[in-house]
């Protein structure tokens, strides 16, 4: 494991940012932390980092206590914040420079690659820079370190559709090298195209974690047929919810475990169409926040 | 005019932040001076007497260095507000560049001014809010002033004069800033600039009313001793301020027309793109953020010591009476005139290096807020060192510039009196005052460390310990309140008696106040 965290709560004030949370990251996986503003997602990153010690539950990073550990630790590990500012009259590239440098050094070509693939320009002021372009310069000193664990927080924000696909690369080479990615994010299509396992955050805990295939066992798949006879009984199936007709048309969700039961009950109706859908990390996502809104 | 709209949301948006600021402000100038005024006025109960303390002060050069003369040997109002005029002076400026870069430029360099100017605000709006924010500021502090020195029965036309004497000072000063505001993209460079041109003004004044009397009416913050409150109030030197703070908010209000928003006149030139080897650790950045302002302060004090170098020799000369010789040899103890000038000047210099050492370690106060402090403590550095970087490179800032206006005010006076041993007198001298300002960076990491909101408090301590110093013989405080002061346990040098002990005992108040914000850093969440 590379990170454990068990019942980690913190409280500013009267606000309650973890309530309880609960992670696993594996060595060597990409996971993603999900959850939309405010649900703790960076103040879990910093308890991590050991910017913000935890007011309860125990916390391991690496095998060290980020609190007590935070200098020995960072040296294993980079981080690109949620809100990426710069020194204003430093450049980008010596910001890089600088960050490697404090990691004990970095090699100039690694530095010089990353800087040409994110087509940033290093020798800019940093007060010059968008915020795209600041968050670039994290991104280019993180992904250029040799650190084994990334903690990036909302890396995408503000990038465009390019640098997107660019950062998308950058993390699965990552993987491909053994190195462990913790991603937070709100961009469900993001984390569902990098990442091997998820952690859904929700006031403070993790209310969901497993890999995309393992949090669909737990939620519905949605179907779609068109049948031949008539679809009554169908809802009365244990598992079926949510059932419409419209015409020949039929649509209904069912819960994973019930599929099996339900497919042949489908078939005595007579399919002419079928179509069955997994569902996405949107549902996924909703169905765990469903009750808010 | 379209260029304007949005103005009065705007001011409103100011005084809503500012709303502890402004009162706290108003209400500290307005309490020294009336209780100033009142307490003159028991200590001087005769015509004779005020007579006599009036030609001790216009006979003492150092005083009339630090505030000028008193223009009518027998206005007990002109001597009661000296001290209170010139040092509101002072402040109503601080406080008029602080406003208007606050609410133009350091709006802008965050990106708030985008959101701003985005809605219905028109280009001129920003700078028109902030001139309109200072104006009214000023204009409450006068009224409140003007009335509680009328009360404790001064006459109501001189005690009227002081409030346009530092109205005037203020609305010159909310000009320049307004037009350094415009020059530079930061906003601590733009309030750099502003304070160095008021630290020009005062050494001009200085050397005017010590030497050369028409050189004072070249700065402006000499304008608020030339409306000569109770001495002949002249209203026209209003007229003369309100004129050229026109003219140099024009300027501003020009720049403004013609820049784009985020930018200054000098473009951003393109940088190196890879960092040499003196930024690849935190000692390097330190120096790399310092180094700037550093530079810019000691050549500030550098300039200053030139000047206090220069004049020094002149003023036994300037003394008209046995009197005030006489009084000369009791303040200074066994020491020439001179030294005893020297010694005032070096004086006011500690007081403004603990400045450049307060602003120097709220540095790592403004690094976390910004949140590049979390970025460079997601690194291996250790946030003890990281903040111990920032106090080591504030307290040997305080040395540096002080050692540089030593070196520049002694290496002219040895010229001046062909004694080439001044040289090392005046630095030690000036040397001397640094634990003070240590005292102060010390205070402001022990408070940034344990509750960093009030980080900016740091300020506030000096305002005291100066208070505390300028009011306390007059107000007939205790002893051991004034003690409190750093400022009162620094040797005065040259002439007076050098005791390594009160130096240490400082060093080591520092030390542990440095200490115990350090250690509280290290227990605490970092924003």
């Amino acid at each position: 494991m590379a990170i454990t965290a068990s019942g980690l709560c913190k409280a500013f004030g009267r606000t309650r940012a973890l309530d309880g949370l609960d992670l696993s990251v594996r060595t060597g996986e990409v996971h993603g932390l999900l959850g939309p503003n405010g649900a703790g997602k960076s103040t879990a990153l910093r308890v991590l980092l050991g910017l913000v010690r935890a007011d309860s539950g125990a916390v391991d990073v690496l095998g060290a206590d980020p609190w007590r550990d935070a200098t020995a630790l960072h040296r294993r590990l980079a981080y690109v914040p949620g809100e990426v500012t710069l020194w204003p009259s430093l450049t980008g590239g010596e910001v890089i420079d600088l960050l490697g440098g404090l990691r004990g050094g970095v090699a100039h070509d690694r530095v010089a690659a990353m800087v040409e693939r994110f087509e940033l320009d290093p020798t800019k002021r940093c007060r010059a820079y968008s915020s795209g372009n600041r968050r670039k310069v994290a991104l280019v000193a993180a992904l250029a370190s040799d650190a084994e664990l990334l903690v990036l927080d909302e890396p995408t924000a503000g990038l465009d559709p390019l640098m997107q696909a660019v950062f998308e690369q950058c993390v699965r080479e990552a993987r491909a090298a053994g190195r462990t990615v913790l991603l937070a994010s709100h961009v469900l299509a993001e984390v569902e195209r990098l990442c091997d396992r998820v952690s859904i955050v929700r006031s403070g805990r993790v209310v969901d974690s497993g890999s995309l295939t393992e949090l669909r066992h737990l939620t519905t798949t949605s179907v779609r047929a068109r049948l031949a006879a008539p679809a009554d009984g169908l809802a009365a199936l244990p598992g079926v919810h949510d059932l419409s007709t419209d015409g020949d048309q039929v649509r209904f969700r069912v819960d994973a475990d019930a599929l099996g039961r339900v497919l042949p009950a489908l078939g005595e109706r007579g399919v002419r169409d079928l179509v069955c859908q997994p569902p996405t990390l949107e549902e996924l996502f909703l169905s765990h926040y469903g009750s808010r809104s | 005019m379209t260029g304007l709209a949005g103005v009065g949301a705007l001011v409103r948006l100011a005084l809503r932040r500012d709303r502890v600021l402004l009162p706290t402000w108003i209400a500290v100038l307005a309490l020294v001076a009336i209780s100033s005024a009142a307490a003159t006025g028991d200590l001087y109960p005769t015509a004779a007497s005020v007579v006599r303390a009036v030609g001790a002060v216009n006979d003492t050069p150092a005083m009339v260095a630090l505030y000028g003369r008193v223009p009518d040997v027998g206005s007990l109002g002109a001597l009661a507000m000296l001290k209170p005029l010139a040092t509101g002076a002072l402040a109503v400026a601080v406080l008029a560049i602080v406003l208007v870069v606050r609410h133009t430029r350091a709006e802008e360099e965050a990106g708030r001014l985008e959101l701003v100017q985005a809605g219905a605000v028109g280009r001129f709006a920003p700078l028109t809010a902030a001139l309109v924010v200072v104006v009214g500021a000023n204009a409450v502090l006068g009224a409140v002033t003007a009335v509680g020195l009328g009360a404790v029965g001064l006459p109501v036309a001189g005690s009227v004069a002081v409030a346009l004497a530092w109205f005037a000072v203020a609305l010159v000063f909310a000009a320049v800033a307004g037009v350094t505001a415009q020059l530079v993209t930061g906003a601590r460079a733009a309030t750099g600039l502003a304070v160095a041109l008021l630290g020009a003004a005062f050494g001009v004044r200085a050397v005017g009313d010590t030497a050369a009397p028409w050189l004072s009416w070249a700065s402006p913050l000499a304008w608020a001793q030339q409306v000569r409150p109770y001495a002949g109030d002249r209203w026209w030197v209003g007229g003369l301020a309100v004129l050229t703070a026109a003219v140099v908010s024009t300027a501003a209000y020009a720049l403004v027309a013609h820049r784009d928003l985020g930018g200054g006149l000098l473009p951003d030139r393109a940088g190196p793109a890879r960092a040499g080897r003196d930024l690849r650790s935190t000692t390097g950045l330190a120096w790399r953020l310092h180094r700037g302002p550093l530079l810019a302060w000691a050549a500030g004090f550098a300039a200053y010591g030139l000047v206090v170098g220069g004049v020094a020799a002149d003023v036994g000369g300037m003394l008209t009476s046995d009197q005030a010789r006489q009084l000369f040899a009791e303040l200074g103890g066994q020491g020439e005139l001179t030294d005893t000038v020297l010694a005032a000047m070096l004086g006011i210099l500690g007081v403004v290096a603990s400045v450049y050492g307060v602003q120097a370690t709220l540095r790592a106060s403004a690094e976390e807020n910004t949140g590049r402090a979390a970025l460079l403590l997601s690194a291996p550095v250790g946030r003890v060192r990281w903040a111990a970087g920032h106090l080591a490179a504030a307290c040997a800032g305080v040395v540096v510039v002080l050692v540089s206006a030593g070196l520049a005010a002694g290496a002219v006076h040895a010229v001046r009196t062909g004694d080439a041993g001044q040289v090392g007198r005046v630095v030690l001298g000036a040397v001397v005052q640094a634990p003070a300002g240590w005292v102060l960076a010390g205070i402001v990491l022990a408070v940034y460390g344990a509750a960093p909101r009030l980080a900016a408090a740091g300020w506030g301590a000096v305002v005291v310990f100066v208070l505390l110093g300028e009011l306390g013989p007059l107000l007939g405080l205790p002893g051991w309140l004034s003690d409190l002061s750093p400022y009162a346990h620094v040797p005065r040098l040259p002439g007076g008696e050098f005791s390594a002990w009160p130096v240490a005992a400082l060093a080591a108040v520092a030390a542990v106040a440095a200490f115990g914000g350090l250690l509280a850093l290290r227990g605490r969440d970092l924003g």
